[in-house]
């Protein structure tokens, strides 16, 4: 007989049931149900009717005391110009940011009567769908000659200005350098931008010095992420929050040596600071191009509403496609427009407000210095000064409520002054309460009484202040 | 004419056809769809909340044809293959760069933006750039003067010839009611305040720039809208990203519409609560997200949610549509959550009296907790609103940024807003809001049946003045914008990233200020415009 065939040898019995069992076992993995992890919830849909009777939200805003600081404006009946009627009182005031007075100026007035006769009131439109006017286009022009850059981007709110600005060159991932004291505006700009957030104390350089080297030894660990995070500085030329100026030529050292870039913030030092008005570049006598973008707000000194931003086209020319206050929000009003363009016609034609403006500051600063009890915070060429307390009373609620008395006692005495407000809970690092004074305005149109007399009422507010509030 | 199948659209497909409609025969189970003028079919839907709606609500919104969709497709391929050689060119200087480009100084800095970031803006944007941010040099009512520009480098510059193209049909301005004027009361009553009081106000309103104007506002709007009390703000866009910040934070939860315009995504953002998208429109995706949320509460922790915010638009502006208000109230009240209602462009143009969305639907407007609109569009001005309770509004007066921050409102713009809402209101003594608000709706309707009629393909609700026209291909875009400017229409035309990918459209925004020979002339030249490329679809 032959050999049977190896071939047709069959396996041992266990073999097969083995690899029976498996086959069963796939083929039953294959048509069971599968889970997802979401959807694991024991819950019936009785008991998921029960949690939905029973949840209670919030009440969607919680209820303001009536008697809350910020809840009861002030009343201005009439143009907020130097004499104000707040509340029924007429009083000098110094309480608006109106540094060049032109805000009752006759012919920024009659520019945008013109612009009202031609275009009507709004625009109707963003800037990329019909609403970019022509008066637009030479605001643009105007302020990019008259600050000496390239290029030059409008803003319909001023607010809107550096909060769009930041988010649309800092993303996520890249790291901004900025000052304790910046503006919530800035803030804002920089929590829509996500990017890590150094803060640095106020106009300390060699903290911000320290940040940087520890950033260089960051970066030397990861090289390769290094070469694409971006790094920038915020910083204001006059912080709105302490009325001083910051360190630029320093910060212009430390932008070449660690390779970062600047934004300026100039809301505060637009037509303040510098020969003829040119903000801090001017008064530090710094070549524009170094600073990569400077941003300023149209409300203060122009007496407009709105906002801009200049420098080089390479840097503006990407807002306009990325800057979301720009791209999805009506143009400014050309009215608005117009009065900021015959604003800067009169800041161009006659630079000596501006001296005339430092010489009162300083006045004011001079005369404010004193009174017990209150310390005058901000340099001497600022035109918005803050009056803090010395001591605090205990508490911020017992610091506001004794300022709030003095605001009001001036206020009766015929002087507009204001609570600086803040938002606590909103606030990165919030300032101590105060009052904010000293919003000098340059007057050119009216005689010289008034600056005279902001001085008597200043010297009889000191004396009475002094003993009334102050043991 | 394409064959648009009739079929019974499930459940979940229903915010693509047609909408529930006649409670008033009571049969809740009914959907009409107006799809061609000509015929008019009815198609038998269980509708879960169709009795809600005391009016035919009839959207549409056409899929995209096979075929058009894939050479879309390819035309983008096309494009973007250009792009990269063209990126190669310039790179080996074979081509000019015509860039703007970092300074010398700086060369050794880490680069502001990278290559691919802005491939589209170089490659694709620029080749059409023309047909945006076209400057004009009028008042922007039903008739535009716009200023002559012409580019000698493919748009990478622009030179003004100094020539005026006078008489342009302005279809791209949100100018619904026709305030956009040179004369008339509101601009002289606007003039008034200007010589009186000034163009700026220099202080927040929390400071020192709350005038009486503003608080005669307030009180009107108030009155306009049928609320307790409203606060306005300067800009709209500013409305949004500041107040909702104010309103929730970490701990609650924002339902946002799938299409919500970027202030409210932003807003939303801002203010760090957790964010989930809805489908556009879709009250099942809402109802679900709303169960979901309230049973397995926050993410990871399981705590109960602090409170739920809804975001929806009146009008939204690229797609046409209506929000579905009546059964997001219904799904609101249900689930004890709140409504923030974005009316920028549903305010002054729906509704018989101009107020709204909320009265287009026939609803009370205590039922929803936030009102948002702007004045930008239906009252020719500037800036926005919120309208609520009186706790809503003294809380957003203490703690919106907006008041805290931010300049107040110019004066003269303050004027304009009064003087065109008194007129809406007919408390100016004459019929000219009644007259335009009408007038508006009898332009949407005309102007949407003339369309359809055509063959065009036409998105979002019939009563919706905002009418997008789909072109879908790349090329038609620049194409259909620039033929209608040599035949003096001005159209807004729109691509990606504002729409999806293939779904570029040109909008067509309508006027009270619009007379039926104008439409008329816009249609003829519409039609003209579409057959010169042979653009036809059909």
């Amino acid at each position: 007989k032959r050999v049977r065939d190896t071939r047709t040898k069959l396996a041992p019995a266990y073999h097969l049931i083995l690899e029976g069992i498996l086959i069963l076992w796939i083929i039953r993995l294959l048509f069971s149900k599968t889970y997802k992890l979401q959807e694991r919830s024991d819950l019936t849909l009785k008991e998921k009717e029960e949690l939905i009777e029973e949840w209670q939200p919030e009440p969607l805003v919680p209820p303001v005391p009536k008697d809350h600081p910020a809840l009861n404006y002030n009343i201005v009946s009439g143009p907020p110009t130097h004499i104000i009627t707040v509340n029924g009182k007429e009083c000098i005031n110094f309480a608006s940011f109106n540094f060049l007075g032109l805000l009752n100026n006759e012919k920024v007035k009659s520019a945008a009567q013109a612009s009202l006769k031609k275009y009507g009131v709004g625009t109707c439109g963003p800037r990329g769908f019909y609403g970019t006017f022509d008066v637009h286009l030479e605001l643009e022009e105007r302020l990019a000659k008259f600050m000496r850059t390239e290029e030059a981007i409008i803003y319909s709110y001023g607010f809107a200005t550096i909060a769009s600005a930041i988010p649309a060159y800092s993303k996520r991932g890249d790291i901004v350098f900025v000052d304790e004291a910046a503006c919530f505006a800035i803030q804002k700009g920089l929590q829509a931008s996500r990017s890590n957030i150094k803060l640095f104390k106020h106009n300390d350089m060699a903290d911000l010095e320290r940040l940087l080297k520890e950033q260089e030894t960051e970066d030397q660990k990861n090289p390769r992420k290094a070469r694409v995070t971006r790094r920038f500085i915020v910083v204001e030329g006059l912080y709105m929050n302490t009325g001083d100026i910051c360190p630029l030529p320093e910060l212009i050292k430390l932008k070449y040596k660690y390779k970062v870039r600047i934004f300026l913030e100039e809301s505060l030092s637009f037509g303040v600071l510098g020969e003829h008005g040119r903000g801090i570049t001017e008064h530090f006598g710094i070549n524009i191009d170094d600073i990569d973008l400077i941003s300023a707000n149209m409300e203060n000194s122009l007496a407009s509403i709105g906002g801009f931003c200049c420098g080089r086209s390479f840097i503006i020319d990407h807002q306009r496609l990325s800057g979301q206050g720009y791209c999805f929000s009506a143009s400014l009003p050309p009215l608005l427009a117009a009065a900021a363009i015959e604003a800067l016609n009169i800041m161009e034609d006659s630079p000596d407000i501006f001296q005339t403006l430092r010489a009162k500051c300083e006045r004011i600063h001079k005369a404010l210095q004193g009174i017990s009890g209150l310390k005058v915070v901000g340099e001497s060429f600022s035109p918005a000064l803050h009056l803090q307390l010395e001591e605090s009373c205990g508490s911020r609620e017992n610091d506001v409520k004794l300022l709030k008395r003095v605001v009001d006692y001036c206020m009766n005495s015929g002087i507009a002054l204001t609570q600086a407000r803040y938002l606590e809970k909103e606030e990165k690092c919030l300032p101590p309460p105060r009052t904010r004074t000293g919003q000098i305005c340059v007057e050119l149109d009216c005689c010289f009484l008034i600056p005279l007399s902001h001085i008597i009422r200043i010297s009889v507010l000191h004396c009475i202040v002094t003993s009334r509030f102050f043991h | 004419m394409t064959d648009l199948k009739y079929r019974l659209a499930p459940a979940s497909e229903m915010s693509r056809y047609c909408f529930p409609n006649n409670a008033v025969s009571g049969d809740a189970s009914r959907c009409v769809c107006l799809i061609d003028s000509s015929t008019v079919e009815e198609i038998n839907h269980i509708v879960h909340n169709g009795g809600l709606y005391k009016r035919p609500f009839n959207e549409a919104f056409e899929e995209t044809p096979m075929l058009v969709a894939v050479l879309t497709y390819v035309g983008y391929g096309v494009l973007t293959l250009f792009g990269y050689l063209r990126d190669f060119m310039r790179q080996w200087k074979i081509e000019k760069c015509q860039n703007a480009t970092e300074r010398e100084e700086q060369k050794d800095f880490v680069p502001l933006y990278q290559d691919f970031e802005n491939f589209y803006n170089r490659n694709l944007y620029m080749r059409i750039r023309d047909s945006w941010n076209r400057p004009i040099c009028s008042v922007p009512g039903a008739k535009v003067d716009m200023m002559e520009r012409v580019s000698h480098d493919y748009n990478w510059t622009f030179t003004y010839t100094g020539r005026v193209i006078k008489d342009i049909i302005n279809m791209g301005s949100y100018n619904y009611l026709g305030f956009a004027q040179k004369t008339g009361a509101c601009q002289e009553a606007a003039a008034k305040v200007l010589s009186q009081y000034g163009a700026g106000v220099c202080s927040t309103r929390q400071e020192m720039g709350n005038l009486d104007k503003h608080e005669e506002l307030e009180k009107l709007v108030a009155r306009f809208l049928g609320v307790e009390s409203a606060m306005a703000y300067g800009m709209g866009f500013a409305t949004n990203s500041m107040n909702i910040p104010a309103l929730v934070g970490k701990g609650c939860l924002i339902l946002s519409d799938e299409l919500n315009h970027a202030s409210l995504v932003l807003g939303a953002r801002l203010s760090g609560a957790t964010i989930r998208i809805f489908k556009h429109n879709n009250m099942q995706s809402l109802e679900k997200l709303l169960k979901d949320a309230i049973v397995h509460g926050q993410p990871r922790t399981r705590r109960p949610w602090k409170k739920i915010l809804i975001l929806v638009e009146g009008i939204y502006s690229m797609e046409g549509s209506i929000v579905r208000l009546p059964e997001v109230i219904a799904l609101k009240k249900k689930y004890k959550s709140y409504l923030y209602l974005d009316e920028a462009h549903s305010i002054g143009a729906l509704g018989p009296s101009g107020r709204g969305v909320v009265e287009y639907f026939g609803l009370n407007p205590e039922d929803v907790d936030v009102m948002m609109g702007t004045f930008t569009k239906s009252f020719g001005a500037a800036g926005g609103y919120i309208g609520g309770k009186k706790e809503l509004i003294d809380y957003l007066r203490t703690y919106s940024h907006s008041a805290a921050y931010a300049t107040s409102m110019s004066p003269p713009v303050v004027e304009q807003i009064i003087t065109s809402v008194k007129c809406i209101m007919g408390e100016d003594g004459t019929n000219i809001g009644r007259a335009r608000v009408q007038q508006l709706a009898e332009n949407t309707r005309y102007f949407r049946r003339r369309l359809k009629e055509m063959g065009f393909i036409i998105y979002g609700n019939e009563d919706s003045p905002v009418v997008p026209l789909m072109l879908y291909m790349p090329a038609k875009i620049g194409a259909f914008g620039r033929e209608m400017l040599k035949r003096n229409i001005g159209v807004v035309v729109v691509g990606f990233p504002a729409t999806p990918i293939i779904e570029s459209r040109a909008r067509f925004c309508l006027s009270a200020a619009h007379t039926k020979e104008m439409l008329d002339t816009a249609h003829e030249r519409t039609w003209k415009s579409w057959n010169r490329y042979s653009l036809h679809p059909k």
